[in-house]
């Protein structure tokens, strides 16, 4: 979707606000809410591509408002009842259901220590056949998808080169969405930023961008 | 922190002890209840924000830099198969997180963003500042690296080329930056302390007497 999340090439934002000796979290409720988004992921009710287009359907101006683990405070609360883990009503009541069963949580002492692990699986498959070869001129594809998406409005209808072959990934268009994980290749695509700004940008410089089959064109 | 928090705990400075905020309120009670249900484990929780708090961190990144910056066989390992050569210094990435090491040079120079998030390498730089994952910086490191790059003091001449890295798919990358001038004699050790989170986003060098409080 063309949400405000997708703010490449957005000007006006003002200056980066940096911060000396900055902590991992800067309140307890932080760090809570962070070990609470990834262990309720563990239940694999929703995956990481829903959990970021859950950020992203978060109203623009909430969005922009909000500090980076507000907002997953927001779309935690939400999820956990649009999926069924916990009903309307407990989260109105902050109690469990009298007699409701205890689960037992999927995310233990015992996994934490493979937390890195990021849920969204890779691989190198033969079987999955590369679209686009490296050294290939694309283009990215000049699409508006309204779901989830993770091609930048600031490539598309834009011309690259194939600067390497990642693999083959789960495509979060459709993943997010619960609709297959229609695995495909990865590339790595280099577009000068002259193509993406225009002349006032460096003849030098260039964004590389990782993009599915799916995104992509021949040019 | 985002500018309307800076905002906010700059004019409540004065009682946000005292007082819980609405925001910790909400989570405690969120807490609370997914405990009660048994969807979370408290202990668990507290070993996932310890390992975030205290187990990574620049630091695994910057002894990676430290070893590649000494150890010819290792950088090309690293430059060719990142997820095992840092695998190598004891800080595993996961199945299915794959990374990426990008080499600054003379002429090039690389930088690091998630314009669409807030994606990262954490197993060797922890979680991302406040700044990384803010809408400035968001939204100019891919149209203007270079005024990115000067608010963080770093002048790039025009001869050198910036390649700018949009994380938008599951590969994390991390910027090998140059070895200073002037450290030929340290150590392994010694220069590990050299190198900043920031250098290794690209949104600064690494010199030999690093600005306190970014690492």
């Amino acid at each position: 979707m063309n949400g405000v999340h997708d703010m490449g090439g957005q000007q006006g934002m003002g200056p980066v606000q940096y911060e000396k000796n900055e902590p991992v979290f800067h309140a307890p409720w932080e760090a809570r809410i962070y070990a609470l988004t990834r262990a309720m992921r563990a239940w694999r009710k929703w995956n990481l591509d829903t959990h970021r287009h859950a950020l992203e359907l978060l109203p623009p101006v909430d969005y922009l408002r909000m500090s980076y683990y507000e907002r997953w405070v927001s779309m935690l609360a939400v999820q956990v009842v649009q999926y069924g883990v916990v009903t309307k009503e407990e989260m109105e009541s902050g109690k469990a259901a009298p007699g409701s069963t205890k689960a037992t949580p999927a995310f233990g002492l015992a996994t934490s220590f493979s937390w890195l692990s990021r849920g969204i699986a890779s691989s190198q498959d033969p079987k999955v056949r590369p679209l686009f070869k490296v050294g290939q001129r694309v283009r990215a594809r000049n699409i508006n998808p309204t779901g989830h998406t993770r091609l930048p409005r600031y490539a598309r209808g834009r011309t690259g080169l194939v600067a390497r072959d990642h693999g083959v990934y789960v495509f979060p268009d459709t993943n997010a969405h619960f609709q297959g994980e229609k695995r495909q290749h990865v590339y790595s695509v280099r577009f000068a930023a002259r193509e993406l700004w225009g002349e006032s940008a460096s003849p030098r410089d260039s964004v590389h961008i990782d993009m599915w089959d799916d995104y992509l064109e021949r040019a | 922190m985002s500018e309307s928090e800076k905002g906010s705990v700059e004019d409540h400075h004065h009682d946000h002890q005292d007082v819980p905020s609405d925001l910790t309120l909400r989570v405690k009670a969120l807490e609370s209840l997914l405990v009660e249900k048994g969807l979370v484990d408290r202990a668990a929780l507290d070993a996932l924000v310890d390992t975030m708090e205290h187990k990574v961190g620049p630091r695994n990144g910057a002894r990676v830099v430290a070893r590649a910056w000494v150890d010819p066989a290792y950088k090309k390992r690293l430059l060719e198969n990142a997820p095992a050569a840092i695998a190598e210094l004891g800080y595993s990435s996961g199945q299915g997180d794959h990374m990426l090491v990008v080499e600054n040079g003379p002429k090039v120079h690389n930088l690091i963003v998630c314009t669409l998030c807030s994606c990262y390498p954490w197993p060797v730089l922890g979680l991302p500042p406040v700044w990384y994952k803010s809408a400035p910086y968001r939204s100019r490191a891919v149209i203007d690296p270079r005024g990115i790059l000067r608010e963080f003091g770093t002048q790039l001449a025009d001869d050198v080329e910036v390649r700018v890295w949009d994380s938008t798919a599951e590969l994390r990358y991390i910027v090998l930056p140059e070895r200073p001038a002037g450290t030929e004699t340290m150590t392994e050790e010694q220069l590990a302390a050299l190198i900043t989170r920031d250098a290794m986003v690209g949104v600064a060098k690494v010199t030999l007497a690093p600005s306190g409080g970014n690492a």
